[in-house]
Order: C-alpha cells, then sequence, then structure tokens
C-alpha cells in the first residue's frame, strides 16, 4: 500500500475568510444565548462581520464568510438542515444578492448603514417567502411582517453604525501604520 | 452628549438617512395595510331581501326601515353599527349589539331586516340563510 498525502496549502486569502468567519461564527453562537421575546426577530450581529468583509475585500470574500457562518454556525447550534437552518441560509442568500446591488450604490451617498438596512430586508423577505412556501402555508405568516420590518431597520442601522465605526478604525489604524 | 453622538453621526451619509426613512415608510405601510383587516368601510341594510341603505360609517345618524311588522330602527356610528330597535318577538338583532367588524351580519329575521358591516377581509365570504 502506497502512503499518499494529501497536502493543503492555505492561501493568505484562505485564512483571511476563516479568520472573518470564525469571527462571525463566534457571534452567531453568542446571539443564540441571548433571549428574544418573537422568533425571528435577532440582531444578526454576524452580518457586522459581513458588512466590514464586504466594504475591504469584496463581494466575493463576504459571500464566503456568510455562509460559512451560516453552515458552522447551525453545525454548532445543532440546527443543521432543521427549518431553522434553511431560513437562515436563504436569508443570507438573500442579503448577499442585495449586497452584490447595494454595493455598487453611489459611495459619497451610501454608506454601510444603507446596505445593511437593505439586506436586512432582503433577510427578512426571503424567510418570510420560505416561511410561507414551505414551513407555513397560510398567509398569517405575514401577520407579522411589520415587526419584522421594524427589527430590520432597527438592527439595520445598529450594525450598519457599528460596521461603519469598525471601517474607519480599520482606516485610521492603517494610516498610522503607515506614518509610523 | 453632543460631543458623544458626533462621531456616530457622521457615518451615515445622506443616502443612508433616507434608505432609514424608506424602511420606515414600509413599516408603517405594512401595519396600516396587515392590521387593518377586518375593520368595517360601510353598512348595508336590506328589507325584503332588497337593499334599502348603503351608508359609509364615518358619521353618526339612525335608519328607518319599514317592515311587515313595523319599523326596525338601525343606528351608524363612526367605525360601527347596530339595530337599535326592533319590533320582533325575539330581539335577536337587537341584543347582538353593536357590529364593529367587515363581514358582520345582524339579521332581524321576522322583520325582514338584515344589517351588514362590508369591509376588506371580512370573516366571511358569503352568508346564505
Amino acid at each position: 500500500m502506497t502512503r499518499s498525502t494529501i497536502e493543503l496549502t492555505p492561501t493568505a486569502e484562505d485564512q483571511r475568510i476563516a479568520r472573518h468567519a470564525a469571527a462571525a461564527i463566534v457571534l452567531t453562537v453568542a446571539e443564540a444565548a441571548i433571549p428574544l421575546p418573537l422568533p425571528g426577530v435577532k440582531p444578526g450581529l454576524a452580518n457586522i462581520v459581513t458588512l466590514v468583509v464586504l466594504a475591504r475585500w469584496g463581494w466575493r470574500d463576504a459571500a464566503w464568510v456568510s455562509l460559512l457562518r451560516v453552515l458552522a454556525g447551525s453545525l454548532l447550534l445543532g440546527q443543521f438542515l432543521a427549518p431553522g437552518f434553511f431560513l437562515s441560509l436563504s436569508g443570507a442568500i438573500a442579503s448577499l444578492v442585495m449586497l452584490g446591488l447595494a454595493m455598487h450604490l453611489p459611495r459619497r451617498w451610501f454608506g454601510p448603514v444603507s446596505h445593511s438596512i437593505l439586506a436586512a430586508f432582503a433577510h427578512i423577505g426571503a424567510q418570510l417567502v420560505v416561511a410561507r412556501v414551505w414551513l407555513v402555508p397560510h398567509d398569517g405568516v405575514f401577520y407579522l411582517t411589520p415587526v419584522f420590518a421594524a427589527a430590520a431597520v432597527v438592527f439595520g442601522l445598529i450594525n450598519g453604525l457599528i460596521a461603519g465605526r469598525l471601517l474607519q478604525e480599520m482606516d485610521r489604524r492603517a494610516a498610522e501604520g503607515a506614518k509610523g | 452628549m453632543i460631543d458623544r453622538f458626533a462621531g456616530w453621526r457622521e457615518l451615515v451619509r445622506p443616502g443612508d438617512w433616507l434608505i432609514v426613512l424608506a424602511g420606515f415608510a414600509v413599516c408603517i405601510y405594512a401595519a396600516l395595510h396587515l392590521w387593518s383587516a377586518g375593520a368595517p368601510d360601510g353598512a348595508v341594510v336590506r328589507a325584503g331581501g332588497r337593499v334599502v341603505a348603503e351608508v359609509d360609517l364615518t358619521r353618526s345618524r339612525r335608519i328607518e326601515v319599514p317592515g311587515p311588522l313595523g319599523t326596525t330602527y338601525i343606528e351608524i356610528e363612526p367605525g360601527r353599527a347596530r339595530v337599535a330597535a326592533d319590533p320582533g318577538p325575539r330581539q335577536y338583532c337587537v341584543r347582538q349589539g353593536w357590529l364593529d367588524r367587515a363581514g358582520a351580519v345582524a339579521i332581524c329575521a321576522p322583520n325582514e331586516v338584515s344589517l351588514t358591516l362590508t369591509g376588506r377581509g371580512g370573516d366571511y365570504d358569503s352568508l346564505n340563510y
């Protein structure tokens, strides 16, 4: 029997994506510990990481981070392939599509806050559609849409502000590093 | 206080405010649209199967409807309506009290008068009797 070794050499890009995905997974798990009054209303803190990665490294990295986060987060929480997993996945995919469009809005006028709120709306939109089509085949699922929409605006705004602040901080440090 | 928020405020670009406002507009629109179902917007009064009055529920008024036993009095108030008095023997339609949901019906069968609230998203599609 011949011994075979498979060597995987992670590139710098792989490591960067893994590092950010890890941060997002930590936030997902931490957030699962927060008691929330309504199923479906979550701050979505992990999306802060997605927003930062999108702004700094582009859509491809953001998609990797977001989808890895959904996959690993669901494994850690025991949700893998459960209904909650498909809701997260559909929300994440819809958000990524929305971010892919929103990132082309003029930078001068629209920042991470806009990206965050638009992505949050795409997120709840996709989740409601999946829930309506698959989990609860009744229009009653749309009854709480106003609550979800309000949560999307509020948490989208907060997450966008935090992401914007982090990006500002990163720019400042990069500038200091270049000087020093 | 002002200084503390200044740093955060500069993170919000002009278009971001637009998106925030648009987001709240969507919330309000969705709330009005989804949560107003069941509110009536009008009342239809029938006597002997014929429509004798079709009114909106914006202002108070009284309607007198003649029937075989006598006169049935319908009372309309903003957002609700009732049969105030009826000559029928059992008074079922009067004792139903105020009707305030779309699709609600009070029937005074002996006097052949009915009061129906109309509106979107009623509880029934139709009633046969």
